[in-house]
C-alpha cells in the first residue's frame, strides 16, 4: 500500500529532465547557473529512493546521473589554459537541453488548456452515422454467393481424394449452437473464420449446412462488400443494436 | 441566392465533420467563394452574439458547430463517456511533434530525454499523429506529423493557429 503511494509520487516525473527541472525549481536556483554539486546530490538521492523501491528505473535516469557526475568532476578540476581559451561552461549543453525541454513542457500545458473536443467541447455525434455507413457498404447476400464461397474454400483444401476416417463426431445442431455462441461473443465472423481449410471435409460440410440453416431461419445475415470479397456473418437484428 | 445563409447553416448542421468551403462550393455551384466566406462569417457572428448553447467554429480548414465552453459538465453527463485523456507524457510528445513537424522519433527523444516508442504508438492509434514518410538520410528514419484529427481535437483552424511557442533561450554571455 505504502509502496504504491510512493510509486504514484515518483510517477509524476516524466523523465530525468523533468526531475532535474523539479529540483532546480524546488531549490529556487538559477537554471543558467546550476549549483551542480547540490543538484547532483539531490538527484542521486531520488535515484536511490527509486531503486530501493525496486521501481523499474529507466536507463535514461542513470544516463543523466552519469552526465551530472561528469559535469561535477569537470567543474572541480582546475581549468587548464587550453580550456580557458575555449571558455566553455561544462553545464552549457545540459542547460540548453533543459531549456528546450522546459519549452515543450509548457507547450504541452498550453495544449492541455485548450478546449479539447470530447473533453471540454462537443460536436455532433459521429458514432451513429458510422454504423449506418458501415451497413450500407456491405450488401446482404444470398445462398448463391455462399455456395460459391464454400466451393472456393473446399477447393482450397485440396482434399477431395483423401479418404477420411471419421473420428470427430459432429452434429448439425452442435455446429448451429457453436456458431451462434461465437457470434454472440464476437459480434461478427467472417466466412473463413468459420470454415477453416484445416478442418476435415465432414466438419466443413456440417459448418456450411449450419450456416445455411441459420440463414434460412433468419437468425443470421451474411454481408459482402464486393463480389468474391470476404463474407461477414452477423446475428440478424443484432442484440447490441 | 436569397436563402444562402440558411442553406449553409443546414449543411454545417447535418455534417459530423468540419465542412470546408470547397464542399459548400461544390453543392452551391453559382455562388462565389467571397460570398460564401462572408456569409459564413455572418453566421459565426450571429451565433456568437446570441451566446447560446452552440457556436459555429472554424476548425481544420472547415466549419463546425460546437457546444459552448462553459457547458462542459452538463454535456459530459449526457454523454456519460470518459473523455479522451492524454497523460502529461503523451501531451509533451504530442507538443514536440506539433511544433517540430516533420520530426523524427530520435529528435522527440532528444527533447524529452526518454524513450517515446510506446507514447508514439498510442498517439498513432488515437489518430492524432501520422507517419509523413521517411527522411532522406542514412537509415531512412520515419518522420512524424500531426493529423487533421489533431486540429479537430484541439479546435484549431490550421497548424499556424497553434499558440506561439514560448521558447526559453539561453542567456548570452
Amino acid at each position: 500500500m505504502t509502496d504504491k503511494a510512493y510509486e504514484i509520487k515518483l510517477d509524476i516525473f516524466e523523465g530525468p529532465l523533468d526531475l532535474l527541472l523539479y529540483l532546480i525549481r524546488k531549490n529556487e536556483v538559477d537554471i543558467y547557473d546550476i549549483p551542480i554539486a547540490l543538484i547532483t546530490k539531490q538527484y542521486m538521492e531520488y535515484i536511490n529512493v527509486m531503486r530501493s523501491l525496486n521501481l523499474d528505473l529507466a536507463g535514461e535516469y542513470l544516463l543523466l546521473a552519469a552526465t551530472l557526475t561528469h559535469i561535477k568532476s569537470r567543474m572541480l578540476l582546475p581549468t587548464s589554459e587550453e580550456e580557458e581559451e575555449e571558455d566553455e561552461d561544462p553545464r552549457e549543453e545540459l542547460v540548453r537541453q533543459l531549456l528546450e525541454y522546459k519549452t515543450f513542457k509548457e507547450a504541452a500545458l498550453g495544449l492541455d488548456r485548450m478546449s479539447i473536443l470530447g473533453r471540454d467541447v462537443f460536436s455532433r455525434d459521429q458514432a451513429f452515422d458510422e454504423i449506418e455507413g458501415d451497413d450500407q457498404l456491405f450488401r446482404e447476400i444470398g445462398i448463391f454467393e455462399l455456395v460459391e464461397a464454400f466451393r472456393r474454400v473446399s477447393v482450397g483444401t485440396g482434399r477431395h481424394d483423401i479418404m477420411e476416417i471419421d473420428v470427430e463426431k459432429i452434429s448439425l445442431s452442435d455446429r448451429i449452437n457453436d456458431i451462434v455462441d461465437e457470434l454472440e461473443k464476437r459480434g461478427e465472423l467472417t466466412f473463413t473464420d468459420l470454415l477453416r481449410e484445416t478442418d476435415s471435409r465432414r466438419r466443413l460440410i456440417y459448418t456450411f449446412l449450419a450456416i445455411l440453416e441459420l440463414m434460412k431461419l433468419r437468425i443470421i445475415n451474411a454481408y459482402q462488400a464486393v463480389p468474391y470479397g470476404a463474407i461477414r456473418i452477423r446475428l440478424a437484428g443484432g442484440t447490441d443494436g | 441566392m436569397d436563402n444562402l445563409k440558411a442553406v449553409i447553416e443546414a449543411l454545417i448542421f447535418v455534417s459530423d465533420t468540419p465542412v470546408t468551403v470547397a464542399v459548400i462550393e461544390g453543392i452551391l455551384e453559382d455562388v462565389t467563394k467571397k460570398e460564401l466566406s462572408s456569409t459564413v462569417d455572418d453566421l459565426i457572428r450571429e451565433y456568437k452574439e446570441r451566446g447560446g448553447g452552440i457556436f459555429l467554429k472554424e476548425i481544420a480548414g472547415g466549419y463546425q458547430f460546437r457546444t459552448g465552453e462553459t457547458l462542459t459538465p452538463w454535456v459530459r453527463k449526457l454523454k456519460g463517456q470518459k473523455p479522451m485523456d492524454l497523460s502529461p507524457a503523451a501531451m509533451e510528445t504530442l507538443a514536440v511533434i506539433a511544433y517540430r513537424q516533420p520530426v523524427m522519433k530520435s529528435e522527440i527523444e532528444k527533447v524529452r530525454g526518454v524513450d517515446v516508442s510506446g507514447l508514439l504508438r498510442g498517439l498513432l492509434e488515437k489518430n492524432l499523429v501520422r507517419i509523413m514518410g521517411r527522411k532522406n538520410v542514412p537509415g531512412r528514419p520515419i518522420i512524424y506529423g500531426t493529423t487533421r484529427k489533431f486540429l479537430e481535437t484541439f479546435g484549431l483552424k490550421a497548424l499556424s493557429d497553434l499558440p506561439t511557442l514560448r521558447e526559453f533561450k539561453e542567456l548570452e554571455g
